[in-house]
């Protein structure tokens, strides 16, 4: 078909490697947290709680401008790329995967703290007259029974990824094969007057979305089952 | 605060109704206009009465809005061509569209010193190059015609970052975030920092920027009121302030 164009096929790869890398690495940092947060009992949790929640709230475009100074030149970003002789982290590939990470953080955190909470302290406890150290019970016991969680955060972290635009759009830079995600290039679709392109990427969108919310009903429906 | 607040409405509503006869057109304004349009629009209130309510955007995008409907009245293009199609279209006046503005393209650094001429571009010693798209903005095509007039078009695309307006690019630059940008001249008015150059005429298509009353203007007295005022001679002096030339100039 002529409208698949490697336009759009690049776009398209380069979305689901941002969000893919993403998830992944939202994975690594939202368990501990998830974790953290289901078990310490200080008055400061729900205060750490809620920051890792601010992007729930916050317009796209706050995140954009703090982003774009804190990866640009004279903030952090800017110097971690000099690492490798770059001057910004802005419109790089790297800076869009900082961006989302922070961005679908609250997604993933939130069902993964749900799940460690709902399985309480008692099957812990059991693993620990057993003679298990809490490495051994937070993996054989805690993540099995969290799994749920785990698949709801994955799930939910990878479609916002997919589905963020102001951000990408505001720090981006819209360069082809690096930055132009699918949100960006359906933007400038549009933009031109390319309805055909503009309208088949948002059709795919719909169904995407779609299937993500079908999938999530379903993992939450065996979930109930499996714990009734 | 709350008396302020009473005060400010009360003098809201008297205002109103002093100005009872005085009229609304919104007007869609390509970026790299922002600042001249403003003063214009300041301006052409305390000579008629009138208020334009001023919306910035990329020329492109706002074609594609007013296609689809958008409640503008008026359209101040950063080209010729999109006016033009709004009239075949059938969504514009032909006899109201004018060139009132000619534009012109800066290359642009924040730094001292790094922009001379071409000859930047050739060294190209630097990571970004920040420009605006070229399929919506007509500063961004401006900007690819004179990297392809050079030769470099090829050379400099891997260092390109598009904003999606022209304010966006020169936000790039601004921000630091890329070292050099295609900006508009009318841009960098009332400022003398960092390096700039000119981009000779000879090297792109001149920027003819068409203004043009939309058919959903038609009975609205400050609509036409506002394109007549932007061929005055005080609107005049405005545009040529912020560095464009006008039409029959050239």
């Amino acid at each position: 078909m002529e409208i698949w164009s490697a336009e759009i096929r690049q776009s398209v790869l380069l979305t689901i490697e941002l969000a893919a890398i993403s998830t992944a690495i939202l994975l690594v940092l939202a368990t501990p947290l998830a974790w953290w947060l289901a078990h310490a009992k200080g008055w400061w949790t729900e205060i750490i709680a809620s920051v890792i929640a601010l992007p729930l709230v916050l317009p796209p475009t706050v995140l954009g401008f703090y982003l774009l100074v804190l990866l640009g030149p004279d903030g952090p970003g800017g110097w971690i790329a000099r690492l490798w002789g770059e001057r910004t982290l802005a419109f790089t590939f790297e800076g869009l995967v900082i961006g989302s990470v922070v961005y679908s953080m609250p997604f993933v955190v939130q069902p993964i703290r749900n799940a460690f909470t709902a399985i309480g302290e008692r099957p812990l406890e059991v693993a620990a007259t057993l003679r298990a150290s809490p490495t051994r019970t937070f993996w054989t016991v805690a993540v099995p029974l969290a799994r749920p969680g785990f698949l709801t955060g994955a799930v939910l972290g990878f479609a916002h990824t997919v589905g963020e635009f102001g951000l990408v759009l505001m720090i981006g830079g819209n360069i082809p094969d690096r930055t132009k995600v699918l949100s960006v290039a359906i933007f400038d679709y549009v933009e031109t007057s390319r309805w055909r392109e503009a309208s088949m990427l948002a059709g795919l969108m719909v169904v995407f979305a779609f299937a993500v919310i079908l999938t999530m009903t379903l993992v939450d429906k065996r979930a109930a089952r499996a714990a009734a | 605060m709350k008396l302020f607040r009473t005060i400010a409405v009360a003098t809201g509503l008297l205002l109103a109704f002093a100005e009872a006869r005085a009229a609304q057109t919104n007007v869609a304004v390509a970026a790299n206009f922002t600042d001249a349009a403003k003063e214009i629009a300041a301006i052409f209130k305390q000579k008629t009465g009138h208020e334009a309510v001023l919306s910035f955007g990329a020329s492109g995008q706002f074609y594609t809005q007013i296609t689809q409907g958008a409640p503008f009245q008026v359209f101040l293009s950063a080209d010729d061509s999109r006016p033009k199609k709004l009239v075949e279209d059938g969504l514009a006046t032909a006899d109201s569209r004018f060139t009132y503005a000619i534009g012109k393209l800066v290359l642009w650094s924040k730094s001292p010193g790094l922009v001379t001429g071409e000859e930047t571009l050739k060294a190209a010693s630097f990571a970004k190059l920040s420009i605006c798209n070229p399929a919506a903005a007509p500063y961004g095509l401006a900007a690819v015609e004179t990297m392809k007039s050079l030769n470099l078009y090829d050379a400099l695309k891997p260092k390109l970052v598009e904003g999606a307006t022209i304010t966006q690019a020169y936000q790039f630059v601004e921000t630091g975030n890329a070292e050099i940008g295609f900006v508009a001249l009318s841009q960098l008015t009332g400022s003398e920092a960092g390096s700039r150059w000119v981009v000779p005429q000879a090297l792109y298509s001149p920027i003819r920027q068409d203004a043009v009353l939309l058919k959903t203007g038609a009975g609205n007295q400050a609509a036409s009121a506002f394109i007549s005022f932007l061929r005055g001679p005080e609107a005049r002096a405005i545009i040529e302030k912020y560095g464009y030339m006008l039409d029959g100039q050239s």
